[in-house]
């Protein structure tokens, strides 16, 4: 067999990689396997008669379907109509990108739009004109966050602890749902209160199927929903069940409830069921969306929801998903742009996904971050889960966009868990719901998820919910229990939410409330970004609070970690160092630190220990070592030569206190070596000590031992060069103008 | 009212009420305590989703105000009337003749902007052949 007809080694490698788990499909208009602009798309078109549309996108009104007939009696506006079909389609998208355009003159133009427009426009812009487009169309100047809280058992106190932790985090929606329909109560009861123990005015919803929702928020017990599908062709809106009438009606019921309400729409969907008539992905989701505004909802989300794997399958298909995102801030409707479905088995590619949008800015950046591990996600595992937080953090620091997170640490995170799961079970033991033991509290307090937690009774969570329906409990029953058991402040803010159902203030487009109660939405908190300096930006304090996380190495975490090897080493300076005459000395160059202010060299070993190896080398070529600390310079080089200089042998070994290390040679010039360890962080002992044994053997005029650094691939930089910094500043600051001195070592025992 | 400005939870919380007449600034700690805070007191008032809709309207999205506006009128419809209604406007559900007889019924009770969206989805259906 030739070598040709197997499979080459880098192959083989590559098929072990996560991204050889992701199927991709060939581009195929005719089963609807296309993002942009398929042949089969209709031209855009739109024919008014004696007010009113008789012609869309190419179809005549008798032959309207469903979608085409809804969009066209509620969905364009026909004062702009005229105008707005009449602008060259590319001139549109530029106006789009324009920050000199101001956002209500596109969101207008829009207006009198049919999908076939909307769809060709976005599908000449380029990935970076669609995010520069974004960051001015959102509806909602300020961005925000949602996120999933379930877990597997729909365990009630874990979900209270998990919920205050999302809002200590930053969450401001908090999307919960069940595995097993019936505990849907229970785990909005413990949504609601749990929600409302770090901060006030998160708003809390319990995804299930709509007579449950609606009397969960008539209770008062969720203030609001997102789970409306609408689809791209009529068929697939009829096998869903609905039709652009009967989600109309639906929406009304949410609003009749004081509900906020979004549709869910997001391309793929119509692929996977078999029905997308040959039409693009992008231009079935306009229609979804046109939809939508015509019904009234006052949000969407779409973009990375269940059908993403499907989008993601095609070229462009990524680039789709950004685009039905915009679609939806063109409709000037909230966007909740998806990330919620976890799109890839790379961590490189999921990454893609999601990072884009972050730099973008949208009114709600996930819809469903998983606070929670990715098992424990009843949604199933989200593109961010709870074990990517600390990434997230970092990556939102690093970049300076608002992420809408903030690190906490156990000290602030514990608290609030605490208090939570406490003031759920008072709540839920009060009203006669469920019992609970201490073990289930101290357990759900610091579990990262639901296997940390002691098995609950299996009937539990559905017998406390039972009782929630039949008992007719209410928010009020739970905030009674919340204020009698002493947790008034949470019954106050599980109040207030009651209270803003009944203001309405949340219904408008892109609604939150913040931490003060101050209502974000279009009305008040209106996206006006118009180019640089415009929009919104961090204020400094939430820029310091970007900038705290775990991973920040300061002052004082070196500080303590070097005290932890303070005075492994005495180091006595006996007077200027003197040029030595011995042929069989080596003189060891200490920085200005070692051992001095430095304990500890980056590899994790004391000081005295680099220097007892490297010493202990130097003597079993039966050599003796000197040791100088040189003063004037921090540079390895220049203090291996300057021992070099005074060394009998004419040969060093140079050393700074962080475990940089090298052999140097008198006849050198300052900043060459014989050998050089400059990765200290992967110098082991035996290395020290090899480094020694070849001082002596160059001293001894034979030839060295060669000495190689284990092999890995681990990034150094990111690890050790906060520290670097820090113990170069040190050495830098215990520099000064003075000869060498010798120095006599004693190692206490 | 009409002098209220949004957001309502600056402005209207003496003025805007709950369904049993009290106002939001009414539903207190001690109120609840005291128990005269009830469950009828939890639904919004179908004055204040009109008065929300004129704050959509004004920032330009007439969809949504004319759903809240259909809101206000289902207001005093209970959950099992909606579900029902809801259930009616699915695809194949219902004849003709009965989402005639539906529009009626919302007329009736004062959903007038309700009934007309009930008509219009009967005659797409008719059209569409998504009748029973």
């Amino acid at each position: 067999m030739r070598v040709e007809d197997e499979a080459s080694a880098r192959s083989a490698f590559f098929s072990t990689r996560p991204i050889s788990r992701d199927n991709l499909v060939p581009e195929d208009p005719a089963l609807g396997l296309v993002a942009f602009s398929s042949p089969f798309d209709p031209e855009p078109s739109l024919r008014i008669e004696d007010g009113r549309v008789v012609e869309l996108d190419g179809t005549p009104e008798a032959d309207f379907d469903i979608l085409d007939e809804f969009i066209a009696r509620h969905g364009i506006d026909l004062a702009v109509a005229e105008e707005a079909m009449a602008l060259e389609t590319v001139e549109f998208a530029r106006m789009i990108v324009d920050p000199a355009v101001p956002r209500r003159e596109v969101t207008r133009l829009a207006g009198g739009m049919t999908p076939a427009k909307i769809a060709a426009t976005l599908a000449l812009l380029t990935p970076v004109e669609i995010l520069q487009s974004m960051q001015k169309m959102r509806v909602r100047r300020t961005p925000s966050i949602q996120a999933h809280v379930t877990n597997r058992v729909d365990h009630p106190l874990l979900i209270a602890a998990d919920a205050a932790a999302a809002v200590a985090l930053g969450f401001r929606e908090l999307e919960t749902t069940v595995p097993v329909l019936r505990d849907a109560p229970s785990n909005a009861l413990a949504l609601l209160i749990g929600g409302q123990v770090a901060a006030v005015g998160a708003l809390t919803q319990c995804s299930v199927e709509e007579r449950t929702e609606l009397e969960l928020g008539l209770r008062g017990l969720t203030t609001y929903a997102e789970t409306v599908s609408v689809y791209g062709t009529e068929q697939i809106f009829v096998d869903g069940d609905d039709t652009p009438w009967s989600k109309a009606f639906l929406a009304s019921c949410y609003a009749s409830r004081g509900l906020k309400m979004r549709f869910t729409s997001g391309s793929g969907a119509e692929v996977l069921m078999g029905a997308s008539e040959g039409k693009s992905m992008l231009y079935l989701e306009a229609r979804c969306i046109a939809v939508t505004r015509a019904a009234g909802a006052q949000g969407v989300q779409n973009g990375g929801i269940d059908g993403v794997n499907v989008t993601a399958s095609v070229p462009d298909g990524m680039r789709e998903v950004i685009a039905e995102n915009l679609c939806v801030m063109l409709h000037d409707l909230e966007s909740c742009t998806g990330n919620d479905t976890l799109m890839s088995a790379s961590d490189i590619r999921r990454t893609a996904h999601t990072f884009p949008l972050l730099l973008a800015g949208t009114d709600f950046l996930f819809s469903g971050f998983g606070s929670i591990p990715a098992y424990d996600n009843a949604f199933g595992p989200s593109n961010m889960n709870a074990e990517d937080l600390d990434d997230y953090l970092v990556v939102q620091r690093d970049w300076g966009f608002e992420g809408g997170l903030r690190w906490c640490d156990d000290s602030e995170l514990l608290p609030v868990r605490r208090r939570a799961a406490e003031a759920c079970r008072a709540v839920f033991e009060e009203l006669g719901l469920a019992e609970f033991t201490d073990e289930d509290v101290d357990a759900c307090v610091r579990a990262h998820g639901s296997l940390d937690v002691p098995v609950l009774p299996a009937d539990l969570p559905g017998t406390a919910s039972e009782r929630i329906m039949e008992g007719g409990i209410t928010a009020v029953e739970a905030v009674r229990a919340l204020a009698e058991l002493g947790y008034e402040v949470e019954a106050e803010r599980v109040l207030e939410m009651i209270r803003q159902r009944l203001l309405g203030d949340i219904l408008q487009t892109s609604a939150i409330l913040d931490e003060d109660l101050n209502v974000l939405s279009s009305l008040t908190d209106p996206n006006d970004y118009a180019g640089p300096g415009t929009g919104y930006r961090m204020s400094p304090a939430r820029r310091t609070e970007v900038a705290r996380v775990r991973q920040v190495w300061s002052a004082s975490d070196l500080a303590a970690e070097q005290a932890l090897s303070e005075g492994c080493i005495d180091l006595t300076e006996t007077g200027p160092a003197p040029r030595g005459e011995r042929p069989d000395e080596v003189v060891v160059g200490l920085s200005p630190a070692f051992a001095e202010e430095i304990w500890g060299a980056l590899n994790g070993m004391t000081v005295a220990e680099v220097l007892r190896q490297v010493l202990a080398g130097v003597e079993e070529e039966g050599l003796e070592a000197r040791l100088v600390r040189v003063l004037r310079s921090i540079d390895l080089g220049y203090i291996g030569w300057t021992a070099a200089q005074l060394s009998g042998s004419r040969v060093s070994v140079g050393l700074q206190a962080k475990g940089t290390a090298l052999i140097h040679r008198a006849d050198l010039p300052p900043l060459a070596n014989l050998e050089l360890f400059s990765i200290a962080p992967r110098v082991t002992a035996e290395l020290y000590r090899g480094l020694g044994r070849n001082a002596a053997r160059y001293a001894k005029g034979l030839a060295p031992e060669p000495l190689l650094l284990p092999e890995s691939s681990e990034p150094l930089g990111p690890r050790y060069h906060a520290r670097v910094v820090q113990l170069v500043a040190i050495e830098r600051r215990l520099t000064r103008d003075a000869a060498p001195v010798e120095l006599e070592a004693s190692w206490p025992s | 009212m009409a002098e209220l400005s949004y957001p309502l939870s600056d402005t209207g919380r003496g003025e805007i009420g709950t369904a049993t007449g009290k106002a939001v600034s009414d539903i207190t700690l001690d109120a609840v305590l005291a128990g005269e805070v009830g469950p009828a007191d939890l639904a919004v008032d179908s004055e204040t989703l009109r008065l929300q809709a004129t704050f959509a309207e004004e920032s330009g999205n007439r969809q949504l105000a004319e759903n809240l506006r259909r809101g206000a009128e289902l207001v005093a419809f209970s959950d099992d009337e909606l579900l029902r209604f809801y259930e009616m406007l699915r695809p194949g559900r219902s004849s003709a003749d009965e989402l005639q007889s539906l529009a009626g019924t919302l007329a009736e009770r004062g959903a007038e902007r309700c009934a007309s969206l009930v008509r219009e989805a009967r005659a797409a259906y008719v059209r569409r052949g998504l009748i029973a």
